[in-house]
């Protein structure tokens, strides 16, 4: 809708606030995505970009990378960085940071392989201790935030250090327990994957469901009145979701197919890009990030959100460390130590989540850690030392904040905040 | 929410809110000093007065961010207290401060029903905000290009009439607006004083705070005036000039509250102002 169409104050009964033709179709969608991108609203086009050109890149060194076999490798390596890159997204979408979300996933790590190995407790009994101990982790950041308004960086930078300590100290004398190779959630997490049918129709649900989501609403909008999206423009999009899953669900399934801790990544992506964009708790964490100010004249009960996210982001970081401890049937001293910590960030930035606060989608954290995981994969397969994979994840990572920021610059150019 | 219904009873409007002997301190200071007031239905009251003149703390105290000391606030002729904002909010009060407090990165439906979104079975319904959206902002007559635009994509007045549009929707009866024009441009002006002309229409009170006397004059009914905390004149725009509003406003003119605080205050020197 170009700004030119706005009312006009004689014709107060006529829609002369909108297009004329009330269903947008190809042009007008084709249109205003272009204009977007023009003012800075990047949004996953840069990080889309820059994974196909690093896959080509690898592709060409190393002609295995783009094998199905190799891929499966990615997403199963994905999962559990992925999954604390989401709680990472929801600390950046408040405006704040936590960079104890390795140290948390080595904790819950720890808690699991003790419980579940050593004590020999019920292994759901053990899942459930290890995530309530994440959550009491974030519990704590935000009543510290929200109490004494310590700077989320330093309570976290503290966490780093105290939660490691913790994680050691939990694993004992031992310092490495592995967990048997026969156990359920080993076997479920590491070995389990998705039949080729189930994984079809899984998709075939997910896309039922976006459709029939998309028809209702433009139903819908068309009773109200207002502009809605026409039905080729849902056709494609339908369409081009079914036939990125199924082609992707194809191509893996000619390997060892969909892993079951993917598909519980992509899940928990789901569910809280729906919780973020429909729910108004998700509404008030975009307005916090926005603006702390407006959010709390505007009757939001700004603590409530600091400390709910904080709890989240430690949660989804101990849920990480679950995933991990089981595919590495371990947990050990270096158990989310090392490169999880900073892999799990610079994935929610990569993946187009703004520092900035108030910008990002629970997509990012896919895009991003399929980015992150794609060069850690890949310079391995090419036999390169840890060293280059740090330096060249590490000048991602500016690459992708210096993006983030140029947009910032050119979106408030063109005033679009 | 429709204009037809706005009640036109010009000749026996209906009192909303009363002011009586507010008084506030901050420390020392005495912000406030037995202010009376009075906001009717269908009428725009300016509250016009110097720096320091205590405008500020009087809206401060209507939207229930700092209770007042003393005197009594009555609400359709019940005595209410406005402990915090959300009081007032509840009460029918609302207020659009000068900074607007908008979130910029929102779009306008998101910003006129934050922190009250209405919901279809726990999830956001965005379609019947939007169309609640736009039937407001037609009934306003506000020029906003789209209400799926970010804020901050818009103008001053645009913005202005976005918080003021955000204001409404909790349905109160009276309407604060805390110097609405005072970074706009000319048309902007003119568009924003159509707007609370609207306001008035629709059988709100509102209380306009402005230091732009042309604009208080040109849209107010009544005015206000208050000086060094305390009320120096109550006048009808009908029959007042712009000069006897600046005397009262500098106090180079007696009226019963000079003469009044005269009497209680003869220490201060700047209060001797008989003629």
């Amino acid at each position: 809708m170009s700004p030119t169409t706005h009312g006009d104050t004689s014709k107060p009964a006529a829609k002369a606030f909108v297009d004329d033709d009330l269903r947008y179709g190809f042009a007008s969608s084709a249109r205003s995505f272009i204009d977007r991108v023009r003012t800075g609203d990047l949004g996953s086009l840069p990080v889309v970009a820059g994974l196909l050109i690093i896959w080509a890149i690898f592709q060409v060194l190393n002609p295995n990378f783009l094998s199905s076999q190799n891929l499966v490798n990615l997403t199963v390596q994905s999962a559990a960085v992925g999954t604390i890159a989401i709680g990472i997204v929801l600390v950046l979408l408040i405006g704040e940071i936590d960079l104890s979300v390795g140290s948390v996933s080595g904790l819950a790590s720890a808690i699991l392989a003790v419980l579940f190995v050593q004590t020999g407790w019920h292994i759901a009994i053990v899942l459930v201790v290890a995530l309530a101990a994440g959550a009491a982790v974030g519990l704590l950041y935000g009543l510290l935030y929200t109490r004494f308004g310590v700077p989320s960086f330093v309570i976290t930078l503290a966490g780093l250090l105290g939660f490691l300590g913790l994680q050691l100290w939990v694993l004992g004398r031992a310092g490495s327990i592995n967990i048997p190779d026969q156990t359920w959630i080993v076997e479920f997490l590491t070995q389990f994957f998705l039949p080729a049918w189930v994984s079809y129709l899984f998709i075939g649900i997910s896309v039922a469901a976006y459709a029939w989501q998309l028809l209702a609403q433009a139903r819908r909008r068309t009773e109200a009145g207002l502009t809605s999206m026409a039905t080729t423009v849902i056709a494609v999009r339908v369409g081009g979701l079914a036939l990125v899953l199924g082609v992707a669900a194809w191509y893996l399934n000619l390997s060892r197919g969909v892993s079951v801790s993917f598909l519980i990544f992509l899940v928990l992506v789901t569910v809280m890009n729906f919780v973020l964009s429909r729910t108004k708790w998700g509404r008030a964490v975009y307005a916090v990030g926005g603006s702390v100010e407006a959010a709390r004249r505007a009757g939001i009960r700004v603590n409530r959100i600091y400390i709910s996210v904080f709890m989240l982001c430690s949660t989804f970081a101990a849920m990480g460390g679950i995933l991990a401890a089981a595919r590495l049937q371990a947990a050990n001293q270096s158990s989310g130590g090392g490169d999880t910590n900073l892999n799990a960030i610079a994935a929610a930035v990569i993946g187009g989540t703004s520092l900035f606060g108030g910008r990002g989608s629970a997509f990012s954290a896919l895009l991003g850690v399929l980015v992150v995981m794609s060069i850690s994969n890949g310079l391995a397969i090419l036999n390169l030392d840890s060293s280059i994979r740090f330096m060249i994840t590490g000048a991602v990572l500016v690459l992708a904040v210096i993006i983030d920021s140029l947009s910032r610059r050119s979106r408030a150019a063109a005033g679009r905040a | 929410m429709t204009l037809s219904t706005a009640a036109k009873s010009a000749h026996t409007p209906e009192r909303i809110l009363s002011l009586r002997g507010i008084g506030k301190r901050f420390g020392a200071v005495r912000a406030l000093t037995n202010v009376d007031m009075d906001v009717y239905a269908g009428e725009v009251v300016a509250i016009v007065g110097d720096n320091g003149a205590g405008k500020s703390t009087l809206v401060k105290i209507l939207a229930g961010v700092h209770p007042q000391d003393g005197g009594t606030i009555s609400f359709y002729g019940e005595e209410q207290s406005l402990a915090n904002p959300t009081d007032a909010r509840d009460l029918g009060i609302a207020t659009v401060f000068q900074d607007l407090a908008l979130s910029d990165s929102l779009d306008v439906v998101s910003n006129l029903w934050l922190g009250r979104e209405l919901t279809r079975g726990g999830v956001l319904d965005e379609v019947e905000m939007e169309q609640r959206s736009w039937s407001l902002l037609r009934e306003l007559s506000a020029r906003v290009p789209s209400v799926r635009t970010p804020v901050a994509s818009l103008s001053g007045g645009q913005r202005q009439t976005v918080a003021i549009a955000r204001s409404l929707i909790g349905e109160p009866s009276v309407v604060i607006l805390d110097e609405p024009t005072a970074a706009l441009g000319i048309a902007q002006t003119a568009e924003v004083l159509n707007l609370i002309e609207r306001l008035r229409e629709r059988g709100l009170g509102v209380i306009l705070i402005s230091h732009n006397l042309a604009d208080v004059l040109a849209v107010a009914d009544r005015i206000v005036v208050l000086r060094l905390g305390r009320n120096n004149g109550d006048f009808r725009v009908v029959d007042v000039t712009s000069e006897q509003v600046i005397a009262a406003i500098t106090g180079a003119t007696d009226h019963g509250a000079t003469k009044r605080a005269a009497e209680k205050s003869a220490a201060h020197p700047e209060a001797e102002t008989e003629r």
